[in-house]
């Protein structure tokens, strides 16, 4: 589908660069004439909503790195010198925390739609894939950020996550003080994880690279899921999809200003304005809203080492759908029967993170919560292990449509070929 | 002068479910702390100026709070992220350069070492100096171990952010400062030097009362009632630990004004690009 180049080299700057160095051909073939399906809907904008999410944390945290100081001792004045003292700071600092709740909801977003709509099945594996993975990086990403300010949240998270090392058997606890650089989280860890907190973000801009890069070799799905036939079912990315994109992104960009100015501290624990205490535990510990679906899988093992393998697992089931959905058809908009077990899926993750923001103890009308997230953890994995493959092989399908264009523009279009 | 009336909002329906259900979650919290619990009450439903998309500090309430804080907390709280000049700057209690030198001026902080190099006099003091404006506020203890030892133990938390860092925010504060004199259920065991307040966890806290009625004498008449100290000198902590908020709201309404006009340019295009494509 991406096709011969159409780039027509016109000014004799361009020609000369065209014969050494092509990048005009690169820009113009991919984010200019590259044919996209017509009937992208909104669900798909949010492809670009989230590479602005991750050239806004970059920008904002070269910014805040400049001001921030990583030392036990300094890391939390530092952050409250940021807010009070440097030019904006409040904004810039507020952006990035927001900004990482609103890359999350994007990203979840952004997945819920691939797996609607059948984006992982072939041949689009790896751009499904590589998503994955961007999706653990960006994880690892959020969870180094959310220690650097040194409340104590960020102190207790960061032991909490790393004691999960310690489970695994014989190794476990060397591999801890090998994370911490010590023989618990201090200084060391606090240095390793700033360093890495800046380093991350540039490998997922290159994978992301990767994800795009694999996004045009077959193009983009669609909501119905059928291929693209005859260049009728498609218009040029540019204007068609730049100006569709742009629109949605600052309806998006309008939510999250509405967090940055008029409730910053909305997705913040208040614990984490109390510097870090290695004496005092807080009460209730508790990660960042868009970890808590998998933290309330953890806490529904009772066995430390399993619940750990349950949460890892969790993640890397998501590698194999390509290969799990057995189902002819892509869209669940043709699946009468994959749609009503897709929406019990989406419910199923808003309980798990119900749930993991609970006590652990937690009763809702009698019914023990951590029992209401063994149901959900079962039905997550059951979701892909057994549903996938099944509905796949025992659903009638919808009838799809002829093509595209016919759906979209109706007698208007010609005949596919 | 007195910028926020304290008497009671007249009754709203929404206010009154609130409060209703407040009630009766006390209700409930107290037959469970019958039965051995101890979870803090929810908070009293008081309601602030700074509060909503278009809250402002209450500069009255900022001043008194400020004068609270410093009759009355600074005694054992630090507040070590305010410095004097932040008490002259806009969005917080606003007061003149001159007031704000003349309150540094009050405040004796460390001096710098003398032209000998000496931190201390010949009897060993240390030398002091009064505070300017680019002074933070010195805290009233050395160190931890002094806070804990003139406090049975207990230590005094910094208030810079305070407010911030307890769920429930400035509800929160405001309840246990008035909460004090609320009588303990029947077989409630308060330890010696700890007091009955139940909207602390665990319901004793090692803060004597802090407030009392005219316990500070309001330059600008207004009546010193242990609720309007409390509510001035959290307003002063809310405004400590988020000195940017009236920045922040401001700028907020024009960048929201601005998005929603550039929404609506990009829908125009996006409408006409679209027109005979669908």
């Amino acid at each position: 589908m991406s096709g011969p180049s159409t780039y027509n080299p016109t000014s004799g700057i361009e020609k000369w660069l065209d014969q050494r160095l092509p990048l005009p051909r690169l820009m113009h073939d991919t984010m200019s004439s590259f044919p996209t399906p017509r009937n992208l809907n909104i669900w798909y904008t949010f492809g670009g909503i989230l590479t602005f999410c991750l050239g806004v944390q970059i920008v904002t945290g070269i910014v805040l790195a400049m001001h921030y100081v990583a030392s036990a001792d300094l890391a939390f004045n530092s952050v409250e010198a940021i807010m009070r003292d440097v030019n904006y700071g409040w904004l810039i600092r507020y952006v990035h925390a927001n900004g990482a709740s609103m890359f999350f909801l994007a990203v979840y977003i952004h997945m819920f739609r691939g797996l609607y709509y059948g984006s992982y099945k072939a041949p689009r594996e790896l751009i499904w894939i590589i998503g994955v993975l961007i999706y653990l990086l960006m994880m690892m990403t959020a969870f180094f950020g959310y220690v650097l300010p040194w409340g104590q949240m960020s102190f207790w998270g960061a032991t909490v996550i790393t004691n999960l090392f310690s489970s695994i058997p014989v190794v476990g606890h060397d591999i801890a003080i090998w994370l911490w650089g010590d023989f618990a989280v201090g200084e060391a860890t606090l240095n390793r994880f700033f360093s890495l907190h800046y380093l991350l973000p540039f490998i997922i801009a290159a994978v992301v690279g990767l994800h795009i890069w694999a996004l045009h070799v077959p193009g983009n799905n669609n909501p119905l899921g059928i291929d693209v036939k005859s260049p009728q079912d498609t218009v040029p990315f540019h204007p068609y999809y730049t100006v569709k994109d742009a629109f949605y992104l600052i309806l998006f960009v309008i939510l999250f200003a509405g967090f940055v100015f008029f409730s910053p501290d909305f997705f913040g624990n208040p614990d984490n304005y109390i510097p870090a205490n290695p004496l005092v535990t807080p009460p209730d510990i508790v990660p960042e809203w868009y970890l808590l679906p998998f933290y309330a899988m953890l806490r529904s093992v009772p066995q430390k080492l399993l619940g750990v393998i349950v949460m890892g697992a969790a993640i890397v089931t998501l590698v194999f759908i390509p290969w799990l959905d057995t189902s002819r058809v892509r869209s669940c908009r043709f699946r009468p029967l994959m749609k009503q077990f897709f929406w019990a899926f989406v419910v199923v993750c808003v309980v798990l993170g119900y749930c993991g923001h609970q006590a652990v103890d937690a009763e809702v009308a009698g019914v023990p919560l951590v029992w209401v997230a063994r149901i959900a953890t079962l039905y997550y994995f059951a979701y892909f292990w057994l549903i996938m493959p099944i509905v796949g092989l025992i659903e009638t399908p919808k009838k799809l449509p002829a093509s595209i264009a016919q759906s979209v523009l109706g007698d208007k279009a010609a005949p596919a070929e | 002068m007195r910028l926020t009336p304290l008497s009671p909002v007249p009754p709203r329906v929404s206010r009154s479910l609130v409060l209703g259900i407040a009630a009766a979650l006390a209700l409930s919290t107290a037959a469970v702390a019958a039965e051995g619990s101890t979870k803090r009450h929810p908070p009293k439903a008081e309601e602030f100026s700074f509060e909503g998309p278009f809250g402002t500090y209450d500069r009255g309430a900022l001043q008194r709070g400020f004068q609270v804080y410093k009759e009355v907390c600074a005694a054992c709280h630090s507040l070590n992220l305010v410095a004097f000049r932040n008490l002259t700057q806009p969005g917080g209690p606003e007061f003149t350069e001159a007031q704000g030198r003349a309150l540094a001026a009050a405040v004796k902080v460390h001096a710098e070492p003398n032209d000998m190099g000496e931190t201390t006099d010949d009897k060993g003091e240390p030398l002091m100096r009064p505070a300017v404006l680019s002074d933070h506020f010195p805290a009233p203890y050395a160190n931890e171990n002094a806070a804990r030892a003139s406090n049975s133990g207990a230590l005094p938390p910094d208030l810079s952010l305070i407010v911030k860092a307890r769920m429930g925010g400035p509800q929160y504060l405001y309840s246990l400062l008035t909460g004090f004199h609320e009588k303990a259920p029947a077989g409630f065991k308060v330890a010696d030097g700890k007091y009955y307040n139940p909207y602390f966890d665990g319901w004793t806290i090692g803060m004597p009362p802090p407030l009392a009625n005219n316990g500070v004498t309001y330059s600008d008449g207004t009546k010193a009632t242990i609720e309007q100290q409390a509510h001035d000198v959290t307003t002063f902590l809310a405004w400590a630990a988020e000195p940017k908020m009236e920045d922040r709201k401001r700028m907020g309404f024009g960048v929201i004004i601005f998005l929603v006009a550039f929404a609506g340019v990009l829908f125009a295009a996006y409408r006409k690009v679209w027109k005979d494509a669908h």
